[in-house]
């Protein structure tokens, strides 16, 4: 059964929050959703890129006050 | 009141310091009790494993005796934690005893899993130990010169760490004259060469200078010794000759055989540092799942703001201060210069151009360590 869980990076210099989401990624299975808040706005575009260069899936990205929520479906 | 302290690393030991000092009083008239438990009677400073790999420190100068660290009031005991009972307030250890708190301070710190990377553990050389750091000076030493590429598991103690071996690894072979018979490439997880947007901005244009190849976005997926090959998640691969790997890192596995935390890292509150649902249970250092380096600074910092709070609910029955976040790491730019990164959850790092003061002031504080694990400094 596929889970969703929620990973606050937020205010995180180091490890930073694509490194924060590769961590939880490894840790996830196949299917699940991972949702990353960052209040860096590089992450915005940062991990869509590594998202797409991995092969996993985007759900969706926004920006809710000043965090951004970036929901990602773990493909392989 | 019963305060046990579970690990005897960085932050396990400043906090029971610095809790032994503020409380000496009640500890005195019995009033406070004082415990930690520890899985080893040696405790080693992490960091000089770095001067190792390049022949400036013997594993030796690393370690002193815990018991030798600790105020005379804490009761130590070598006898690790098998099982945290926290409904009860009891935690099992490995001799049998069980010990009850009504504070209990988790700092067991984490581990190398370089086994989770197929071909990891017979391809690459790490400096994340004491046999592998001898063991990987001994190859620069014996190296002549191709191919040395570092690649970058996830996640990793000392995030500055792949920066500062670069460094030294460049100085290192100008030194040995085989430099120029060296070509050097750096890999690195995400999309910039460091995870710190300043440092990347720093670390670039001085790895440029050094004649560094990089490669960015690259996740150890698996290692072929045989063909001496590193691949990639993202799809790419790397010839070496010698390669250096940061390994991934897991919390201990009492945390996860307990069912405390996914990976072995405990959810933990990121103020007030205890573990999400236990306000009796504080948990620092390398523990906790924070967004925050995994760095005997940070559980330095921790344990300050640890220690302080739960001196003040045995004074006035509340905890005073919150955690902010703050880490300052040191960064060895070579043999001869470094630099710092200080920040935390509200401000970025501000780099400053790496200098000789500060690597003597790293090289004064490789000594000042054991002062400050004592809650001195």
């Amino acid at each position: 059964m596929s889970t969703n869980k929620v990973i606050d990076a937020c205010g995180s210099f180091c490890p930073g929050p694509l490194m924060e989401l590769i961590t939880y990624m490894k840790q996830a299975s196949v299917g699940d959703t991972l949702e990353l808040l960052s209040t860096d706005e590089g992450s915005a575009a940062d991990v869509p890129e590594w998202v797409a260069k991995v092969g996993h899936e985007m759900i969706s990205s926004e920006n809710v006050d000043g965090v951004w929520h970036l929901k990602i479906r773990k493909a392989k | 009141m019963r305060i046990l302290v579970v690990g005897g690393g960085t932050g396990g030991t400043i906090v029971a310091n610095n809790l032994a000092r503020r409380l000496s009083a009640e500890i005195r008239n019995r009033r406070v009790r004082l415990t930690m438990l520890s899985a080893s009677d040696r405790h080693m400073y992490q960091p000089g494993l770095l001067y190792v790999a390049f022949g400036q420190m013997t594993p030796d100068q690393l370690y002193r005796d815990q018991k030798s660290l600790l105020e005379s009031n804490i009761d130590f005991h070598v006898d690790p934690v098998e099982k945290f009972m926290l409904d009860q307030k009891k935690v099992l250890t490995k001799s049998g005893k069980t010990y009850d708190y009504d504070i209990l301070v988790i700092a067991t710190g984490s581990r190398i899993v370089p086994e989770t990377v197929p071909g990891m553990v017979e391809g690459a050389e790490t400096f994340y130990s004491e046999e592998t750091a001898v063991k990987l000076f001994k190859k620069l030493r014996d190296f002549e010169g191709g191919n040395i590429a570092l690649v970058v598991g996830v996640p990793h103690k000392c995030p500055i760490a792949p920066v500062e071996f670069i460094f030294s690894l460049h100085d290192y072979l100008k030194m040995r004259g085989i430099r120029d018979k060296t070509h050097i490439k750096y890999h690195y997880p995400i999309g910039r060469m460091h995870t710190i947007a300043n440092v990347a901005t720093w670390a670039k244009p001085e790895f440029e200078r050094m004649g560094i190849e990089i490669e960015t976005l690259f996740n150890v997926k698996e290692i072929d010794p045989e063909n001496n090959v590193v691949r990639s998640e993202e799809g790419t691969e790397t010839q070496y000759d010698l390669l250096v790997a940061i390994p991934p890192h897991k919390g201990m596995e009492v945390i996860e055989q307990n069912n405390m935390g996914d990976g072995g890292w405990i959810p933990t509150d990121r103020y007030k540092l205890t573990m999400e649902g236990r306000d009796e249970v504080y948990v620092l250092g390398d523990t906790t799942n924070l967004p925050v380096s995994k760095t005997g600074s940070a559980a330095h910092f921790e344990a300050e703001v640890v220690a302080e709070n739960i001196a003040s609910i045995v004074k006035i029955g509340t905890p005073v201060r919150d955690y902010d976040g703050k880490v300052y790491c040191f960064i060895e730019a070579g043999h001869d210069r470094a630099t710092y990164a200080m920040f935390n959850y509200t401000t970025p790092p501000d780099l400053k151009p790496a200098s000789k003061p500060m690597h003597w002031f790293k090289t004064a504080y490789n000594q000042m360590y054991w002062t400050s694990v004592r809650g001195l400094l």
